[in-house]
């Protein structure tokens, strides 16, 4: 399985859209005579729906193509294997973050305690292999995952006791987070040197070119991408995030469904933090400063509405991997590494005017639509 | 108990009582529900329907007495709850999630599913086709619930009850923004379900809907329990008398000469439109008249006068006040000519709850009040007694802060603060929403007062009673648009009712 097979998933609404793509607004057969009643609404909504969301992922996969061609034709040295390679590794990390981010976005709420919680992640890989140069690695992935988990349990928690906005616990928890990073560390540097070989090459190896980190992440992202879009569980994360009210009318356990959405996203950071000390090697207490803010871009280039109830884990995995490679091709550019953060800024506010223009497109023809049957 | 060899209920409230606050919304009211007959629940906005509603719902949980399914008290600690007790609540307020689509909003948590535990959404897509082919509509499963109708989104509701396999169904007029022939549909959906041993407690402000498809009826007022008892025993005029409790004429009282003497056209609306909303909206208000503006729920008229004040931008049409154009999309415009509106969700809208009464009664006049630009306490305190002394706001003290009062005096402060700037039109959208009947009447004479005096008064109202008893024309909406415009003298609940839902009348 690599990434690019996750994204035509037949679970993913990519695959769903094309589907239901056929341009006909036949009604569907459901085979009732109309009963004379209000003409059935043009059905256009959905295929409306589907396609717009799918427009939204193949934009990011569209803008992608469009930069990796561009700085191509700039670089011929871009599309080298070893570039290549370079760029899924840096995703990698990204894609799994994004993955858990999706998971509590969709539910209208917000994790900004990722970043910390992978540092913490990545230092606790180091000192595990600084006391155990032997410990198998499954040890270590389930180390980051335990730690990570426990960090998103507590950050459910506070949500569910305190009934305060997700954005302030985890704004709160990435300062608390980041000091036991800093307390435990005190200063601390873990170099390559005092990681086991076994370690450092599961970062760089490779299986059949493809990075094996990569495959991790796709791996996460798929299984994320289907819990979300065929699971009754994942399908009630978007149905808080549409409509909290409506969630609990339904008889939804939103307060227990949005705690799991918290700790899968703090598992994922954590998974993410040993990822992180296999790539780089070097851990200190700063590692995953600020990436919080990258993941939140990411999910929110690739099309995860800010509010809740809609994108997809794939989209938000584009979203990464179009940062990612903006990173890579700027570099490549030989553009003033500064500008990066200003082409980020700017990608963003484009993915969210884009949006903005969308829906009240969408809204506004629902409307039109529904508009003349009066009378 | 009537009836012969009838089973025991299978439902049974018994003396539930809840409270908002000071508000009691339901006292002790005790409703058996039999199985294989639908139930009527009947009453006026505000009787304590759809509370009762939410109780079985689980949404609200009874302060005393409790809830008995077959005989064994039942505790319906959450929706989820509900369910399980296989209880299945039409909500009145459709509940749907827009981003997800049609077939979803109806299987959420129950979707069918195949291998792995994987949603087999074309099973789901085909089971939701079977139910609305059962309902008789043509609604796309597939499509996504954002942008339905009023109706499809309560029909969707109506095949999500149907969804659940549940032995009670309650319906909270379900039939409000139905079609005539989709709710025939749903009547004899709602018989098979009977026929199969479920009991239904429907609730209707259609009587013929009542006496076609009940067999009970218990009538709510105010709270407490009114009567119960067979449909057959009683004629919708014992009904209606017994939901009201009074002569209509009693409870709203106009001022003596009200409609008498009309002023100029103070308020002219001309072909107001917003793309998708409404359209070509034309009336006219006069000076000493109070023009109500009626129609269901999504009807179009909250957006209507959100655009005459132009919380909205309309996009076609001009709104004028005394002959001068507003400009569109400009609430200070419409303020400093002389409008004031009274909006529908006074604590979100009309009050700031943490503030006091005091600076709440003077956040219109801020300006007004205060020397050289700085507020002076003692001249705030002396306009907002006077202002709550003229409206009769009880209130502990000026300084508590405006949540601690009551709903009906929380209104009347609203209203003050509106009044204090002396405008030419008040415009008030449901002012007597969720306040007890003796705030409500006193709302009513304020209002019919202050038309008296020679106020242009727009009212937006959903109580048919209320704008039957108020107003001196009644404007109808339907979808965006006006569908009658009637005189005080032609105004009768069938009128209004005919023009809102655009049916006609079901009964001989």
């Amino acid at each position: 399985m690599t990434a690019a097979d996750a994204h035509s998933s037949p679970a993913s609404p990519d695959a769903r859209a094309a589907q239901n793509a056929s341009p006909s607004p036949a009604p569907p057969a459901s085979g009732a005579p109309p009963a004379g009643g209000r003409a059935p609404g043009p059905s256009g909504g959905r295929r409306g729906a589907a396609r717009l969301g799918a427009a939204r992922e193949t934009g990011v996969l569209l803008a992608l193509l469009l930069l990796v061609a561009g700085t191509t034709l700039a670089n011929s040295r871009f599309l080298s294997a070893q570039s290549v390679k370079d760029i899924l590794l840096g995703a990698a990390v990204m894609v799994v973050l994004a993955a858990g981010q999706t998971l509590v976005v969709v539910t209208r709420n917000i994790d900004l305690s990722v970043g910390s919680v992978l540092g913490l992640a990545a230092f606790a890989t180091g000192k595990l292999f600084v006391a155990q140069p032997g410990a198998p690695l499954p040890l270590a992935l389930l180390v980051g995952l335990a730690l990570g988990a426990a960090c998103g349990l507590l950050n459910g928690a506070l949500i569910a006791a305190a009934r305060v906005p997700a954005l302030v616990i985890t704004l709160g928890t990435l300062y608390v987070f980041r000091g036991l990073d800093h307390s435990w560390a005190s200063g601390e540097q873990i170099n390559a040197a005092d990681m086991p070989h076994g370690f450092l090459d599961f970062g760089t190896a490779t299986v059949l070119g493809v990075p094996v980190l990569a495959l991790i992440a796709a791996a996460v992202l798929l299984a994320v991408g289907v819990f979300l879009g065929s699971y009754r569980t994942g399908r009630e994360l978007y149905a808080i995030g549409s409509e909290p009210t409506a969630a609990r009318l339904s008889g939804i356990r939103v307060g227990r469904r949005v705690f799991l959405a918290f700790v899968i996203s703090g598992a994922l950071a954590g998974l993410a933090g040993v990822l992180h000390a296999a790539r780089f090697g070097t851990v200190d207490a700063t590692v995953g400063t600020g990436m919080e803010l990258q993941v939140v871009a990411a999910v929110v280039v690739g099309g995860v509405a800010i509010f809740g109830g809609s994108g997809t884990a794939y989209g938000a995995a584009l979203g990464a991997l179009l940062l990612t490679t903006i990173g890579s091709a700027l570099t490549v550019l030989r553009v003033d590494p500064f500008w990066q953060q200003a082409v980020d800024g700017g990608l963003i506010l484009a993915a969210i005017c884009l949006d903005r223009v969308l829906a009240l497109r969408g809204t506004r023809r629902a409307r039109a639509k529904e508009a003349p049957h009066g009378a | 108990m009537a009836g012969s060899a009838i089973a025991p209920p299978l439902l049974h409230l018994r003396d539930v009582t809840k409270s908002f606050g000071p508000v009691a919304a339901v006292r002790g009211v005790s409703l058996p529900l039999y199985p294989g007959e639908a139930h009527a629940l009947v009453g006026e906005n505000g009787a304590g329907k759809s509370t009762l509603v939410k109780m079985l719902a689980g949404v609200h949980r009874p302060d005393a007495g409790h809830v008995e399914l077959d005989g064994r008290p039942v505790a319906l600690a959450d929706p989820a709850a509900a369910r399980a007790a296989g209880i299945a609540v039409i909500h009145q307020e459709p509940t749907l999630f827009p981003d997800l689509t049609v077939a979803e909003n109806i299987f959420m948590g129950r979707q069918p599913t195949g291998r792995l535990g994987r949603i087999d959404r074309a099973a789901m897509e085909g089971a939701a086709a079977r139910l609305f082919a059962r309902l008789g509509v043509a609604l796309d499963p597939g499509r996504q619930a954002r942008g339905l109708s009023i109706a499809d989104q309560q029909l969707t509701e109506i095949a999500k009850a149907l969804s659940v396999d549940a032995r009670v169904f309650v319906m909270d007029e379900p039939t409000a923004a139905l079609s005539g022939i989709e709710a025939e549909r749903l009547f004899s959906v709602t018989r098979g379900l009977c026929e199969r041993g479920a009991a239904v407690l429907f609730i209707s402000h259609r009587f013929e809907e009542v006496f076609a498809l009940c067999r009970r009826v218990t009538v709510l007022r105010d709270g407490r329990l009114v009567s119960t008892g067979l449909v057959a025993d009683v004629t919708v005029d014992t009904v209606v008398r017994r939901m009201v409790g009074r002569e209509v004429s009693a409870l709203y009282p106009r001022e003596p000469g009200a409609g008498a003497a009309r002023g100029e056209v103070v308020l002219d609306v001309r072909g107001l439109g917003r793309r998708g909303v409404f359209e070509d909206i034309s009336f006219t208000v006069r000076a000493g008249e109070i023009v109500a503006l009626a129609g269901l729920v999504g009807a179009g008229r909250s957006e209507v006068v959100r655009a005459v004040f132009g919380v909205d931008r309309h996009d076609a049409g001009e709104v004028r006040v005394r002959g001068r154009r507003l400009p569109p999309g400009s609430p200070a415009a419409a303020v400093a000519a002389g409008l004031a509106l009274v909006p529908e969700d006074r604590r979100r809208q009309g009050l700031v709850m943490e503030l006091s009464v005091q600076r709440n009664a003077a956040l219109t006049r801020l300006r007004h009040l205060a020397r050289l630009g700085l507020l002076s306490a003692r001249r705030e305190r002396r306009f907002a007694a006077e202002w709550a002394g003229r409206l009769r706001v009880r209130h502990g003290g000026l300084g508590d802060p405006v949540g601690t009062l009551s709903g009906g005096n929380q209104q009347k402060l609203v209203l003050a603060k509106w009044l204090a700037t002396g405008p030419r039109v008040l415009i008030v959208d449901e002012p007597t929403r969720g306040i007890d009947v003796g705030s409500k009447a006193e709302v009513h004479r304020i209002i019919s007062r202050l038309a008296a005096e020679g106020l242009a008064v727009l009212m937006v109202s959903s109580e048919l009673p209320e704008v039957l008893g108020m107003a001196d024309r009644v404007l109808v909406m339907r979808e965006g648009r006006i569908t009658a415009e009637l005189p005080r003298a032609e105004a009768t609940e069938e009128s209004v009712m005919f023009a809102a839902t655009g049916q006609r009348e079901v009964r001989a």
